[in-house]
């Protein structure tokens, strides 16, 4: 054993206002906030709501903007969702704020009574998807899609980066009825642009083409996705990434004709619980449709209680990383 | 200024409505129907702004029904104020009714909120209010709640946020019959003092009988006419199965035992009261 202390730099539990934009990474602030800010300019009928969340959902730059229609909850989510729903039986389209645990495990039978009930058009957008902070199974909303898929007639969006995020705002807003999206806030990465893209509500898109791999994927795992098609490059691995940001309902169509291309393994990969979220969503409509691949896995968060500290050390531990996500695809190959 | 015998028209026309209804399905919340007709009555006969053929008239007063088991009691108000057709209630609590027995905002004409998830209707109210402020439309938002919604923590966020954004165009309306599932309200959980409570959290708050017309009048209107800033709530002390003798005082449960010859002589003892 070596007498010196070797000190490796201790990486710090990451704050709930960090990022999730690796070192360098192109980034932009705010999209969320600022197209809201911008949307609501012409659509007179967006009011906006908070529980004690603003400026952690980047929605401080709309009640900057339009003070007269944000109004502020305080730190009651059952309010925040059954008052976001009384507004929208006035005819406004709510956008209601707060971080994913909050707004479904918390809030759920407001969200599903008050507003998916009776179809409100209710735009809820949560923070802190997934594994999107360190401070453990409090704020870690690891399964708050297998919650709101179980909930009739509410659209999902789970967007990758600020231009997915930025694109998503007017068009939930125009959507006549309830939406969860999974807000990605402060400086959010910038990916899609550098592809030929555009978000439409409900629709997977193909963002490369790829002989042995499918990765499906949602969220930021899209964006660890395309990272890891390039880095298997390198291993003559050819990965196609197919991207769904509607996860609920599903773009059935596009998932099986690109599952139907014969001789790739399929992996989907979520930053959400191995239970009920994108993955057993795409693997029940492939049974269903008698649409079977070379072979099926899922790249996801464990059915767990998820550990404190460092988002890098946490996605590492957990597989979501890119580099952990690489080795996973190459020894299923 | 809607006078008092007419009132007690309305208030026994509602009674007989929803006995009417208890006796379709054989059972029903008859017991707070009979408790709460008479608030009903000051709502739709006297306070409030609505048009029978219009339901979704934009400058009505919005009257949510939390408690959805009081259907059977507010469907027998929306017949009185000529919303639905009498001889509907004759498909109470059926297949493909409009009147299912817990009251839902998709399925009956009149009906604001899908209730029966209780302490849901204040926080609703709360944004309707909100809403109805943002649009400069001086309607105002009734909240409909048993005593048992107390226990609701939502009700109580719903009161700080009421009171925090000075919704005075929302007026909360608090049935306290002490009664809820598992026995009197005050032992399954301790509301009193109740008017302390709701004063603590910013609101103006009235105390009265809820069977006696005139004091029912006189909340609604000093609630409708109070020019603070503050949002209102009346607590009405009710008696279930109200203007019926032998349910007013058979024991008391979240449901009241009626069996099947009753709902008739119940009938005949509220008509003979009437004449």
């Amino acid at each position: 054993m070596s007498t010196t202390t070797e000190k490796k730099p201790r990486l710090t539990t990451s704050a709930m206002i960090a990022s999730i934009a690796g070192e360098g990474q192109r980034v932009k602030a705010a999209p969320f906030g600022k197209a809201l800010v911008e949307l609501a300019q012409e659509r007179k009928d967006i009011v906006g709501l908070t529980a004690d969340l603003a400026k952690y959902t980047d929605l401080h730059l709309f009640a900057q903007a339009q003070p007269e229609r944000f109004f502020q909850m305080g730190m009651a989510e059952q309010l925040l969702m059954a008052a976001a729903g009384g507004m929208a039986k006035e005819g406004f389209v709510p956008f209601a704020t707060t971080y994913a645990v909050f707004g479904t495990r918390r809030a759920y039978d407001f969200v599903h009574q008050v507003i998916a009930e009776e179809n409100l058009n209710v735009k809820m957008c949560c923070a802190l998807p997934g594994l999107t902070t360190g401070y453990g199974p409090s704020h870690q909303a690891t399964e708050d899609l297998a919650l709101m898929r179980g909930i009739p007639g509410l659209t999902i969006v789970d967007p990758c980066d600020a231009l997915d995020t930025e694109q998503a705002v007017p068009q939930i807003a125009a959507h006549q009825g309830p939406v969860y999206m999974r807000l990605l806030r402060g400086n959010v990465p910038l990916v899609l642009d550098e592809y030929d893209y555009k978000f439409e509500l409900g629709k997977a898109k193909v963002l490369r083409g790829g002989r042995d791999v499918l990765v499906i994927s949602s969220g930021f795992m899209t964006m660890r996705s395309l990272e890891v098609a390039d880095q298997l490059k390198a291993d003559n691995v050819d990965v196609a990434v197919l991207h769904v940001p509607t996860i609920k309902p599903l773009d059935e169509q596009t998932i099986l004709a690109e599952v139907a291309r014969p001789g790739r393994l399929v992996v989907v990969a979520e930053n959400h619980s191995v239970v009920g979220g994108l993955g057993e969503a795409v693997a029940g409509l492939l049974l269903r449709s008698g649409t079977v691949p070379k072979a099926f896995r899922q790249v996801a968060l464990p059915d767990a209680f998820l550990d404190a500290g460092a988002l890098p050390t946490l996605h590492e531990r957990y597989g979501i990383s890119a580099s952990a996500m690489s080795q996973q695809i190459k020894s299923w190959l | 200024m809607s006078d008092v015998s007419k009132l007690q028209e309305c208030a026994y026309r509602i009674r007989r409505y929803a006995l009417r209804m208890g006796e379709v399905q054989g059972q029903g919340y008859i017991g707070q129907a009979l408790g709460w007709a008479d608030v009903l009555a000051v709502a739709y006969g006297h306070a409030m702004s609505y048009r029978p053929e219009d339901p979704k008239w934009e400058g009505r007063d919005r009257f949510l029904l939390s408690h959805g088991h009081y259907a059977i009691a507010f469907y027998a108000a929306l017949i009185e104020a000529k919303i639905i057709p009498e001889e509907e209630l004759e498909t109470y609590g059926s297949d493909d009714s409009r009147l299912p027995m817990s009251g839902m905002a998709t399925y009956t004409p009149g009906m604001e909120m899908s209730g029966g998830s209780l302490g849901q209707g204040l926080p609703i109210a709360v944004g309707m209010a909100l809403g109805l402020r943002l649009k400069g439309n001086p309607a105002f938002v009734y909240n409909s709640m048993s005593d048992g919604e107390l226990d609701e923590g939502s009700t109580w966020e719903a009161a700080m946020g009421a009171a925090h954004h000075g919704l005075s165009n929302l007026i909360c309306l608090v049935d306290i019959n002490n009664q809820q599932a598992d026995g009197p309200s005050g032992k399954v959980m301790g509301f009193e003092p109740l008017a302390d409570k709701w004063a603590s959290f910013g609101w103006h708050v009235q105390r009265v009988n809820g069977n006696d017309l005139p004091a029912v009048v006189a909340a609604f209107d000093a609630a409708r006419n109070l020019k603070e800033a503050k949002p209102r709530v009346i607590l009405f002390d009710t008696l279930m199965g109200k203007g019926v003798p032998f349910l007013e005082t058979r024991d008391k449960n979240h449901f009241i035992r009626v069996d099947p010859p009753e709902w008739q002589q119940a009938l005949s003892i509220l008509d003979q009261s009437q004449a």
